[in-house]
């Protein structure tokens, strides 16, 4: 190997600083979510306690956390299996092209660079002047899937760009149906992008705020709850609550990323059968 | 057997796969975008609104002063941020691709950096104020040093805390998809070129940044529509005391004032489209996957 130029160790103190960039302040409010019972939202520290957090599992005077944190799970994981499902049909319909698949495909770009507020305003005016209540597992649910599929699809579109097709000649050589081929072929070779997708899905419903801002109705999902605690709270108690949701996403993240590495390492295991020859 | 023929038809077998995805889209997609276009006619009264076909709500927006400030506004914004996120991406992007030897360690860091963005982005938001604050760290370190002797105002609550919150919201837009690109390009091109005595620098301006385009493009367009688009980060993070269009939208919504915000919506959403059509004339997206 090469000796490392000087430009690495410009470069490696560069990328040390972006990701202090990208962590740093989510660990103050790490650490400040602490902070003792008389402090405030900057340091100093007045003491270490759980006071905040024990005050989120309070009676709450204004808002209902906990029970929108609940309906953002159950909406996270409704869009996360809509959007799996949908991703995968939708990108092996894509594999071949039929008509009208341009004007779906700038559809699908449309709806990933479309300002989230318009989809906020349309589909609660949709809802409001077809005389249906706004509600988030309605108007909430349709509105954030039109964020998550698009990411979904360009995943997929990226998997079968890569795909080596000669796995399902080889199968229906050997007599598998179109569909046997994909459930014992296509699908396994495909599933450690499909748990990325999954990821995609529930993370970014799970954190969406512009787009259930106006169709989520008069239930609030946590983002929602969180949004409208900054304007009236002003205490380490906001800190302690994204401290906690911060912490279920990367909860969340690792469990998908460990499924991902299973699933990879599955695949590798079984995918090859080299060096097992009699 | 007339079931059988259609089956085998590439359009019906396309059409029925897809048909899930193009309702989603057709319901929470197109019918509101149709919805919004209407409403940008009608008329609103104090109460409700009531259907009409009338330009007013256009003649208001384009007559007013404040339009054309809040439209520069939101141009500056993407400008700015995307000139850093540009160069903090394709320099973050640069060292994971070319400088980091193992696919383990480029896999690792990543994903670190991929991370945030799978987190929320209001807490991501919140989370500068104590950095940023009157009492923050910024100031008291800064003051620590003497380089200050009292604290800065315009850290929080400013243009600058805007512009701070985009680029640490959206630098992994850019990071993405020109380490896509970057991973691609064939090693053998830049040991060609090394060979044919070009140093760093050359090689990075004449082989690695026209090859990384693509990717550059695809960013772009992430960074600039989503900075266009936004309402909620200028909001907060200037403590409302800056406005780009998505917050004349939000404000009218607040005020039910349906037509003038759709009026505005639509406006937003045909520069952005232009914006976009000028971006894409530069990349083909599908191929770039």
């Amino acid at each position: 190997m090469e000796p490392r130029s000087k430009s690495f160790y410009v470069l490696s103190a560069f990328f040390a600083l972006f990701v202090l960039f990208l962590y740093g302040p989510t660990l103050t409010i790490g650490v400040l979510s602490f902070q003792g019972e008389g402090g405030g939202l900057t340091f100093p520290m007045r003491g270490v306690s759980m006071y905040w957090f024990y005050d989120l599992f309070e009676q709450q005077a204004v808002g209902d956390i906990w029970g929108s944190f609940r309906r953002s799970i159950v909406l996270g994981f409704m869009v996360m299996v809509t959007t799996v499902v949908v991703s995968v049909i939708g990108g092996l319909a894509f594999r071949k092209k039929f008509a009208g698949s341009r004007i779906l495909f700038y559809l699908i770009i449309t709806a990933l660079v479309i300002p989230s507020i318009l989809v906020s305003l349309g589909v609660g005016l949709l809802f409001s002047q077809s005389g249906l209540d706004v509600h988030w597992s309605t108007s909430g649910f349709g509105a954030q899937l039109t964020w998550t599929l698009p990411f979904g699809l360009l995943i997929m579109f990226a998997v079968f760009n890569r795909f080596d097709k000669s796995y399902e000649e080889a199968a229906r050589d050997l007599g598998a149906s179109p569909w046997q081929t994909i459930r014992h072929v296509v699908l396994p070779i495909i599933a450690p992008s499909l748990i990325g997708v999954a990821l995609f899905g529930f993370t970014l419903s799970y954190d969406e705020f512009a787009r259930t801002l106006l169709t989520a109705g008069s239930y609030n999902t946590l983002p929602l709850e969180i949004y409208g605690m900054t304007t009236n709270v002003t205490s380490p108690v906001l800190y302690a609550l994204g401290t906690l949701t911060t912490l279920f996403s990367l909860l969340i993240i690792g469990v998908f990323l460990a499924l991902a590495l299973l699933s990879n390492r599955r695949k590798a295991r079984a995918g090859s059968d080299a060096g097992k020859a009699v | 057997m007339f079931m059988k023929k259609l089956l085998e038809n590439h359009n019906v077998t396309g059409w029925l796969m897809v048909s899930p995805l193009a309702a989603v889209l057709l319901i929470f997609l197109v019918m509101p975008i149709v919805l919004i276009v209407i409403v940008s006619f009608w008329r609103a009264t104090e109460f409700s609104i009531i259907p009409a076909f009338e330009w007013d709500n256009y003649a208001f927006l384009f007559g007013s002063p404040v339009t054309y400030t809040v439209f520069f506004n939101t141009f500056k914004y993407a400008f700015i941020t995307w000139a850093f996120t540009l160069v903090i991406g394709f320099t973050v992007a640069y060292y994971l691709a070319f400088h980091i030897r193992s696919l383990t360690w480029q896999i690792a860091l990543f994903l670190l950096c991929t991370i945030p963005f799978w987190t929320s982005n209001i807490i991501r938001m919140i989370s500068w104020i104590p950095f940023l604050g009157r009492n923050g760290i910024a100031n008291s370190t800064l003051m620590s040093w003497g380089v200050i002797d009292e604290p800065v105002e315009w850290l929080l609550f400013s243009d600058f805390a805007v512009i701070v919150a985009f680029v640490h919201l959206y630098t992994l837009f850019m990071v993405v998809p020109i380490f896509n690109t970057m991973m691609r390009i064939d090693k053998s091109l830049i040991e060609a070129a090394r060979d044919a005595g070009a140093n760093g620098a050359q090689i990075l301006w004449n082989v690695i940044i026209p090859l990384t385009k693509p990717g550059i493009m695809i960013g772009t367009i992430f960074v600039v529509t989503l900075v266009m688009g936004d309402f909620i980060t200028v909001r907060f993070m200037s403590g409302s005391q800056s406005a780009n269009v998505g917050r004349l939208i939000s404000n009218d919504i607040a005020l039910l004032q349906y037509p003038s915000a759709s009026a505005t919506a639509i406006v937003l959403l045909t520069t952005v489209l232009i914006t976009i059509g000028i971006l894409l004339r530069f990349v083909d997206i599908r191929k770039e996957l």
